[in-house]
């Protein structure tokens, strides 16, 4: 009811305006004007002024305001190459956003017709000059933005240096499986069809480099070294995106993607700059993948070279959670494996509480 | 035919044949226009019901529940129902509002009109035009109601989401209606499209050369032959769509473990749906803002009282962004794992779009130098659009620089710059041509210029308040479509933003409705303009009566002399000479402007 009555209140609200705008539109014709916009006309010119100022002094101040939050500051190399990129981008358009808007409402008012006045427009319909001048000089700033930004991209995009880690990174609805190649280095076979309650990958124990792969449920990553990221999708597209980092990618079903980057402020140095204890790198989810989408938070921890590798050998294989009579139980842990080049067959040391959450196949 | 149809005899015409099966261009305008008003505010409500939940997350509204039921349980939505919200907004505003409502009605009341034809070359398919269109609309409202809602998966509709109900609830039912309503959609967009290109090359009447031709026409013209080229790539999606979705046929899907099984399609790629669908997908963003953009032209020079500068320029433009808006659509997919040779090519020929755009930008600026301006709503939200279109514009050089894009892709950065540009830009155009045109539209009344005023105001600051900030949140990082930000530090630092944001949606939308209200009350209350041609413009559709009749006009139709934008010559006695005024002596000796 009350809804009912607001609605008709609405309306009515509406048709008082409608009428009052109509006695505005009378009382300016009665004047005796010849046209109706030549009363109005000053207040509009002066309110498209006062947008004009309202609209760029607030532009200018909240973007002080919030500078603070402009890209956060990069933890990656080519995360600062696409800030470059970006600032200068930045620099140039302003520069033709601000000149532009400024003539447009400035010429909108000055140029506004005028109680009593002759003056008259001027015939100007074209100009070549202008024309080619206006033509030419954008197209000279944007191939100067586009050469720098070809030159980046090929960068960023290049192939992954020599000495690179690599891991792999499973996105489902809604979460994300990761997985590094133990010490063989190599990744074992997958295939979708062995994806089951407990395998949660379909990894292909049958093959020999599957057996030491290692499965985690959040990211670490060892600093200052190239980390190459092969990026998968169980059922639909995903995105796997580290804001920190400048590094975005799709997940795709049936097509295998990468995206390489080289960590280097560990969470530690982080945490200092930022003055903030609990500072966590995060993994999300940037592609549109069902009502789950917003919910695909991992943490990511860069440390040290030895941290990385103590963390991993406190991790378990996909060996030992898919088959745990098989694959059960050793002595050794995965950093001394590492060092030693074991075997890729030997098994490994099951240290860690699995959660249910992270094996879960939805 | 038009031409033996009607030669001032009128018709007496039946209620169905005029006002519901019409074939004339003037009453199908009203049709496509009215339908797409409907459509704006059922979309504009949409989203004030997702910033709801994005600007207060954590509130409950009561009446969501008592409106919405279980998709609001407890008086927050529910993440399912935010998902169809976002997407059916997608859908609804672009090609129901902006492609249909907007190319529906001003082509449709122009063409005609302005070249100076009695009717399109084929009013029938013209008015099939409308009921595909119509058919389509009642398709896609009826999924709204489904009950597993309508489709979910994005405006863009990509597989395997879209394509598997188990991935999303939306891509059931919902998705299938989605599907039919946009085949319908596409054959009306169609067989509008075909018939505006052939009206325009056609039926031009006599001394309405090309180049005399008003920019409404010439934007309308290349809108058509875009939406011919592209649309049948969206409907070859949507066919093999539905194959994977029905006939376990495998385009699109490959590998994938859903719902606790391993489905048997192999070998098919998400990429290409992603393809096929940006191949209409970037082609339909020029769809939707070269109209706006021919409108703006007209409009700007008739209330500066000043030619269009530079006219020919305009049309090289326009044909420049035509040409290069059908080699630019993998810049929406940087980030998809596309080769990064071929990202680069894209970065290349989308950053080459900007410059035609620009040329338009400084040409519309300099059209106002100096000009005598007027400011009617029509003006104001001409140079509103500007104004968007060149603070959307200026973003898109950092979006389409694809290395820029790794971090901004899929951010709020890229909807503010959609936004800008292209939504409140067009919907800006789309205001600035009804504003303008109403007269036409309805018997010789005229809108409320107040109340015109105010709503342009209030649009404006509110429709930057809405997106402006969206570019800070985005510069942060935070991804779109996220139902919530609470599980990340990283993206949950902007509450009051995200509120202000809501806030400036809902008071915006409610500012719609004053123009609704003018719009609907002026019909019967709006004052009747003393002439014919109350804005004193060139263009032919002035020198028609108020009455509508199935012709245009009672005798013959006029002769052309001269371009559409002899404002303010210099010699001439008004600052106007219409097209249909032969030229002078003293003209017949200068260079022709054209």
């Amino acid at each position: 009811m009350a809804y009912l009555i607001g609605g008709i209140v609405f309306v009515l609200v509406l048709v008082l305006l409608y009428q009052i705008g109509t006695v505005f539109d009378l009382i300016a014709i009665n004047k005796g004007q010849d046209d109706l916009y030549e009363k109005s006309n000053k207040y509009n010119a002066l309110f498209m002024l006062g947008f004009m100022v309202t609209f760029l002094v607030g532009i200018v101040w909240s973007s002080v305001a919030y500078s603070d939050t402009f890209l956060p500051e990069s933890s990656s190399e080519h995360g600062r190459l696409i800030d470059e990129m970006f600032n200068i981008t930045l620099f140039w358009t302003g520069i033709i956003f601000f000149i532009t808007q400024i003539l447009l409402f400035i010429f909108a008012f000055k140029y506004r017709m005028q109680k009593g006045s002759k003056r008259k427009a001027l015939f100007f319909p074209e100009n070549d000059t202008l024309e080619i001048a206006w033509t030419v000089v954008p197209a000279i700033v944007l191939l100067g933005l586009l050469v720098i930004g070809v030159k980046s991209w090929n960068k960023v995009m290049s192939p992954p240096p020599a000495g690179s880690i690599e891991m792999e990174a499973t996105a489902y609805q809604f979460g994300w499986i990761f997985r590094y190649p133990g010490a063989d280095g190599k990744f074992g076979k997958r295939d979708y069809k062995l994806i089951d309650g407990t395998n949660s990958i379909g990894l292909d124990l049958t093959d020999e480099a599957a057996k030491d792969d290692i499965y985690t449920s959040d990211v670490f990553l060892p600093v200052d070294v190239p980390t190459l990221v092969k990026i998968r999708a169980r059922d639909v597209l995903h995105n796997f995106y580290l804001p920190h980092f400048r590094v975005k990618m799709d997940a795709v079903p049936g097509i295998p993607t990468r995206f390489w980057f080289k960590p280097d402020v560990t969470t530690v140095e982080m945490r200092e700059n930022m003055k903030d204890a609990e500072f966590e790198y995060e993994l999300a989810c940037a592609e549109m993948c069902g009502a789950g989408h917003y919910n695909m938070r991992r943490t990511v921890t860069i440390g040290t070279m030895e941290e990385f590798e103590k963390w991993l050998s406190e991790q378990v294989t996909f060996a030992s959670l898919i088959d745990p009579d098989k694959y059960a139980m050793a002595e050794s842990t995965e950093s001394e494996m590492m060092e030693t080049e074991m075997p890729s067959d030997s098994i490994m040391v099951e240290n860690q509480e699995l959660t249910t959450d992270s094996l879960q196949i939805n | 035919m038009a031409d033996t149809h009607a030669h001032g005899h009128h018709h007496e015409e039946s209620f169905i044949s005029k006002y519901i099966f019409s074939q004339d261009h003037k009453m199908i305008a009203k049709q496509f226009l009215i339908t797409g008003i409907i459509w704006g505010v059922i979309g504009g409500l949409m989203s004030v019901l997702f910033r709801l939940q994005l600007g207060w997350p954590l509130e409950k509204f009561p009446i969501l529940e008592t409106l919405l039921g279980h998709w609001a349980e407890g008086g927050q939505i529910v993440p399912e129902f935010y998902y169809a919200l976002v997407t059916m907004h997608g859908t609804i505003l672009v090609f129901f509002v902006l492609t249909a409502g907007l190319s529906g009605t001003f082509a449709n009341l122009l063409i005609p009109y302005q070249i100076g034809a009695r009717d399109m070359a084929s009013p029938l398919l013209n008015m099939l035009s409308f009921w595909f269109f119509f058919l389509a609309s009642a398709i896609m409202f009826y999924s709204l109601f489904l009950p597993h809602g309508p489709a979910a998966g994005g405006w863009t509709i990509y597989p395997p989401l879209s394509a598997l109900p188990q991935a999303i609830p939306g891509s059931g039912d919902g998705m299938t209606f989605w599907l039919i309503a946009m085949a319908l959609f596409i054959v009306s967009s169609l067989m509008g499209g075909l018939n505006y290109v052939v009206t325009i090359l056609n039926m031009r009447t006599k001394g309405m050369s090309m180049t005399r031709m008003p920019l409404t026409i010439w934007a309308i013209f290349f809108t058509a032959i875009i939406g011919v080229l592209s649309f049948p790539a969206l409907l070859a999606a949507a066919l093999l769509l539905i194959f994977d979705r029905s006939f376990g046929t495998s385009f699109y899907l490959a590998d994938i473990f859903i719902g606790g099984e391993a489905l048997p399609q192999v070998g098919g790629s998400p990429i290409l749906f992603q393809h096929l669908f940006w191949f209409l997908g970037h082609p339909e963003v020029y769809i939707v803002i070269l109209p706006a953009m021919g409108i703006v032209s007209e409009v700007l020079s008739t209330n500066a009282r000043k030619p269009i500068f530079g006219y020919m320029a305009m049309i090289y433009s326009i044909l420049g962004i035509t040409f290069l808006s059908f080699i630019v659509w993998a810049h929406h997919m940087f980030m998809s794992g596309l080769n990064p040779f071929i990202g680069s090519i894209f970065m290349v020929l989308t950053i080459i779009i900007a410059v035609p755009s620009a040329v338009k930008v400084f040409n519309w600026i300099a059209t106002i130098w100096k000009g005598n301006i007027r400011f009617t709503p029509a003006m104001l939200f001409a140079i509103g659009f500007v104004s968007t279109f060149i603070a959307g514009g200026v973003t898109g050089i950092f979006l389409g620089n694809s290395t820029i894009d790794i971090q901004l892709h899929d951010t709020y950065f890229v909807v503010a710059h959609f936004h800008i540009v292209m939504a409140l830009s067009a919907i800006f155009g789309m205001f600035a041509g009804v504003y303008h045109w109403y007269p036409k539209l309805f018997h010789g009344r005229m809108m409320n210029s107040h109340m015109g005023y105010l709503h342009f105001f209030a649009t404006l600051l509110t429709a930057y308040g809405v997106f402006w900030p969206m570019h800070y949140i985005g510069m942060a990082g935070v991804p779109r479509r996220y139902y919530s930000f609470e599980n990340f530090t990283t993206f949950n630092q902007f509450d009051g933003l995200n509120a202000f944001i809501s806030a400036c949606a809902i008071i915006g939308f409610a500012a719609q409705f004053i123009f609704i209200a003018n719009f609907f009350l002026s019909i019967f209350w709006g004052r009747k303009s003393k002439t014919l041609n109350p804005w004193n413009s060139n263009t032919l559709e002035w020198t028609t009566p108020l009455e509508h009749f199935h012709g245009n006009w009672p005798g013959e139709i006029p002769e052309v002399h001269r371009w559409a934008y002899d404002y303010s010559k210099p010699g001439a006695e008004n600052d106007y000479i219409p097209q249909t005024t032969p030229l002078t002596e003293e003209e017949l000796k200068e260079p022709a402007h054209h």
